[in-house]
């Protein structure tokens, strides 16, 4: 048998994260080191997976399988294809540089970690998943953790709020798709979780099954994909932020430590769009043809309403919040789209979005460490004694406009360029407006990026340039050494997937080809 | 036969032995009576697993009185298994744990609830009943200088006479139409009978006021809060559990033996469709009500109806998923809810108070206890890797295995509404200061032992489910 190295990388935090718990509390300095280990190793595996998938083969690779409740056709089912290995990478990452940002976290720092890599440990197993039990499983590991870690290490201000919240929408969200899932799992009449033979059973018509309704005296016949696709969808698609289920979404960015909002943003966040994408539409293709245009609509009021919302706040952490919600609406504009430039641009979108996001993020969390404060209006001249920040920021800011030569422009180009075109795309068999739409809806989302431009300047400007206050002089001081260190892997990994788009771009491919042969096109 | 009757025969022993020790040893000793009890409970589970396992068909004894299949035996290891750990909890109460009379009364009933679980005729099932009920309502008011715990003992023989004589007219009126008091004899005189439908119908729903009381199903679930809050700690999490256990085993075994579908599989349409109305009803009242508590026990109290509610979704469904669904959902409930009420029972020992407000701070007073509470909640909440996420999902999908997708709906958004207020007692013990923070919180060793079982119980079944699954479903693979 082969090494199980997905196993391996998903257990891995979740075993770290139980030695930690071992640990004497006051031992601070050894647990900050086991979690870096742990960390590290993460990442090395999980970049192993990336550089080691063979594209020339595609398909599911490094799968493993090993029953849990026959019975019922459970069984623990991992692998990896051109969409889920970029993500797995990206998790490894942002797992490492968070825990490189939240060296200085001296309240209960072993259980902080412990509950950091439980969390990772749930996204991995989400991100991994062939079966669809055992995403569920691993979803509601990733999401609970989130709880406590806002409500105990976050901003003291709105942390119990806003982690309730955040819990209440992810599980409503979570048990509706569930409920979607239990229906697929007894309708395809296969006995089993697996996704891949539901997949098949639904491409040989298990799911052509007519519903008839009789609502005030209309009687509506949808077929079992159409019911089922929006509520299965958008069940995830709320932890991917979507329009009108979003709000949650800043409110906990906020709220969060720095570390916390990194994965929350970074990861948890594509989370959710890649369960919708697996569980919503790689099952239920038609569902998704039928109900392609109201996706569109709510995927376009996420990028354009995300971007003005971001345009107007005056707290540096909720502009990041929103500008989050606005570049996850590119994810969903590039699924919705259903055309295949738009399927390899969300996927290269979700990991960019992520790394950006994480890096915003920390250099949020850098400077609000120093200065205390958050309003924009009241900060200024960072550069001067935080270089690194300022220019690791502006790289991200340059990503987030979908400058040529950052990862965004890879990723946001793809994005538009499918929605243009996606009234001729050939799996797009419901099309219902005229055929100028489609570059309409490109052009209305492309305006966003002026927006971006917009809000990410101002704060270039406002925070780390200009005068520095008074009431500053003095206590800023320059970054760690592992800030530094984290700050600069982030921005790295941007411009290079900037430069060579061939790091990622084909081994996405492989991905989108095998979902765009669920919607039968080739 | 011996066989078939293992488990009760060596609960008498056990109780025999109590009542003789408790005599001849002096008071000082009589705590070790709880020892004594939890081992019994070990012993016989032993035993019986070992020995006393039904085969493939089942036996009837007594002239079909008793029946000795899997739903019998897994109920009974159930009753069991919570007679020991509530023993451990009951040790070192001060008013419960050396009196002699408290470990016989919980033995007695324990008798009970097994033979509830094997009664297959409707004589035995009364007197298995009672002989559960007569000693839980003595316990429920064990404490004769607490005023609330003397009501609640009153209020539970008051609504359990009650329901018990609305029961047993049901049952006369059975008889009457079907001319046999056995229950897997009653569908066939029923259906020969000359007066079937409505009557049939409407004194089943007689007997289901007697059941649904033991269970704490909506409208005949007054009782429950004031008895929870009343009865020692201790009692309440056998209360809640053992006894609502026993209570569905004769549920799901009268309902589908003797009420079965038209097609002689699952049961009466009609009678579904009041048990799924009714399920959602509870469900929705217990968790809605559990939002306004402050005291916690009053909160565990509305969430096991709340949790009977699930697990009547399970029953309705009465296909055979449905019903390994409710017997397994059954089983991660004995362990969660017994794990939630020990650490109810330490924390009311020390603090004083039940009130939720007084566990403020207490994971800096006891980090342990505080873990424990967070396992056993969030096992409540639907949480994985724990026993109560796998158990909330098979129930729902029995309910949409069984087109019943609006009660599944309703399922789930109600096990939101519980993720909200068992958070709120978790922010409570991990966020909120108080100023008794230095006072450590003494867990003695018997708690200690059982607060580690049911742990390490919740996260097993939560993460490895195969062996569990096989006995649930072999308990319900008994109906069908």
């Amino acid at each position: 048998m082969d090494f199980p190295i997905l196993s391996v990388i998903v257990f891995t935090p979740l075993i770290a994260g139980v030695l930690l718990l071992m640990v004497p509390g006051e031992r601070k300095d050894e647990i900050r080191v086991g979690a870096l280990g742990a960390a590290g190793f993460a990442l090395l595996l999980s970049l192993w997976v990336y550089f080691g998938y063979d594209k020339g083969a595609g398909g599911y690779q490094f799968v493993e399988q090993y029953q849990w409740l026959p019975a019922l056709g459970i069984s623990y089912y991992a692998g990896v294809d051109g969409m889920n290995a970029p993500l797995v990478l990206l998790t490894g990452i942002v797992m490492f540089t968070g825990v490189l940002i939240s060296w200085n976290i001296d309240d209960r720092p072993r259980e902080f970690f412990a509950f950091l890599f439980i969390l990772a440990t749930g996204v991995f197993g989400v991100f991994v998943a062939l079966d669809m039990f055992m995403l569920f499983f691993f979803y509601e590991i990733a999401v609970f953790p989130m709880y406590l870690l806002i409500a105990i290490w976050g901003w003291k201000q709105t942390r119990e709020y806003a982690a309730m919240k955040l819990t209440l929408f992810l599980f409503i969200g979570s048990v509706i798709s569930l409920v979607g899932a239990l229906a697929m799992y007894f309708t395809s009449g296969e006995s089993t979780f697996d996704m891949l033979k539901i997949a098949e059973a639904a491409q040989a018509g298990a799911f052509d099954i007519q519903y008839s309704f009789n609502i005030l005296g209309r009687t509506f016949t949808p077929t079992f994909q159409e019911f089922w696709f929006p509520l299965v969808f958008l069940g995830f698609a709320v932890l991917g932020g979507i329009f009108p289920f979003h709000n949650w979404s800043p409110d906990g960015h906020v709220a969060a430590p720095t570390a916390v909002s990194m994965f929350h943003a970074g990861v948890l966040m594509k989370l959710g769009a890649f369960a919708a994408l697996r569980v919503g539409m790689m099952l239920l293709p038609e569902g998704a043809q039928a109900w392609m245009p109201a996706l569109i609509f709510f995927a376009l009021v996420n990028v354009v309403y995300g971007a003005f919302i971001a345009m107007v706040q005056t707290d540096f952490k909720y502009v990041i919040g929103y500008s989050s919600v606005s570049h996850m609406g590119l994810v969903m504009l590039g699924l919705a789209s259903l055309s295949r430039n738009g399927f390899i641009g969300a996927g290269v979108q979700m990991f960019s979005h992520g790394v950006m996001t994480a890096l915003f993020f920390a250099a949020v969390g850098m400077v609000y460490d120093r200065a205390h404060t958050r309003d924009i209006p009241r900060l200024g001249g960072m550069a001067l004694k935080m270089p690194i920040v300022a220019v690791a920021f502006i790289i991200g800011g340059l990503v987030s406009m979908g400058m040529p030569g950052f990862s965004g422009f890879v990723a946001e180009f793809p994005i538009f360029m499918g929605v243009w075109t996606m009234a001729s795309s050939p799996i797009n068999v419901h099309w219902p407006f005229a055929g100028w739409v489609a570059p309409l809806i490109a052009i209305v989302g492309a305006i966003s990026i002026v927006v971006t431009a917009a809000y990410i300047i101002r704060i270039v400007r406002r925070v780390f340039f200009g005068p520095m206050p008074a009431e500053f002089e003095g206590h800023i001081t320059e970054t760690t050494a592992l800030d530094k260190v984290a700050l600069v892997i982030l921005a790295a990994i941007l411009v290079l997937l900037g430069v060579f788009p061939s790091l990622m771009v084909p081994l996405v491919e492989t991905g989108v080809d095998s979902v765009m042969l669920l919607f039968g096109g080739a | 036969m011996i066989l078939a009757l293992l488990p009760e025969i060596l609960l008498l022993v056990l109780a025999g032995l109590v009542l003789v020790l408790d005599m001849f040893w002096k008071d000082d000793r009589d705590r070790n009576l709880g020892w004594l009890t939890a081992g019994g409970a070990l012993v016989i589970l032993l035993v019986s697993w070992l020995a006393g396992r039904p085969g493939e068909e089942p036996i009837q004894i007594w002239g079909g009185m008793v029946r000795h299949d899997w739903l019998a035996f897994v109920f009974k290891s159930i009753a069991i298994f919570g007679m020991g750990v509530t023993a451990l909890f009951s040790m070192d109460r001060p008013d419960l744990g050396k009196k002699g009379e408290y470990y016989i009364l919980l033995v007695i009933s324990t008798i009970g609830m097994a033979l509830m679980a094997a009664s297959a005729d409707l004589i035995m099932l009364f007197l298995a009943i009672e002989t559960t009920s007569i000693p839980l309502y003595v316990l429920a008011g064990f404490i004769k200088t607490d005023d609330r715990s003397t009501e609640a003992g009153f209020k539970y023989l008051l609504f359990g006479a009650m329901t018990s004589s609305v029961m047993l007219y049901g049952f006369s009126l059975l008889y009457g139409f079907a001319g046999t008091s056995d229950l897997y004899r009653l569908a066939q005189g029923l259906a020969s009978g000359s007066l079937t439908g409505m009557p049939v119908i409407a004194s089943a729903l007689l007997v289901l006021v007697g059941f649904g009381f033991k269970v704490a199903v909506v409208p005949f679930h007054f009782w429950v809060p004031d008895v929870y809050e009343g009865s020692p700690t201790p009692v309440t999490g056998f209360l809640s559990t053992a006894s609502k256990a026993a209570g569905f085993a004769v549920l799901v075994r009268v309902l589908l033996a003797a009420f079965p579908g038209s097609f002689g599989e699952g049961m009466d349409a009609s009678l579904a469709s009041v048990l799924a109305a009714l399920a959602a009803v509870t469900m929705t009242l217990g968790n809605t009500i559990a939002l306004a508590q402050s005291n916690i026990k009053r909160l565990l109290a509305y969430s096991s109806i709340a949790h009977a509610g699930y697990i009547l979704m399970g029953v309705v469904a009465a296909t055979e998923l449905g019903i390994t669904s409710a017997v397994f959902y059954l089983i991660a409930y004995l362990l969660t809810n017994l794990a939630a009420f020990g650490v109810v029972a330490i924390a009311g020992r020390v603090v004083g108070s039940d009130e939720i407000a007084a566990y403020a701070g207490m994971s800096r007073r006891s980090s342990g206890l505080s873990l424990v509470l967070l396992v056993a909640f969030l096992s409540l909440a639907g949480v994985p890797p724990l026993a109560g996420f796998i158990a909330k999902i098979w129930v729902f999908a029995a309910a949409v295995e069984a087109d019943l997708v609006w009660l599944a709906f309703v399922g789930v958004l109600n096990a939101i509404i519980g993720v909200y207020y068992y958070l709120i007692v978790l922010k409570v013990v991990y966020l909120h200061r108080s100023d008794k923070e230095d006072q450590p919180v003494m867990v003695t060793r018997p708690e200690r032992l059982a607060l580690g079982i049911l742990t390490f119980g919740i996260l097993l079944i939560g993460t490895i489910f195969a062996p569990w699954w096989g006995f649930a479903d072999a308990a319900a693979a008994a109906l069908f």
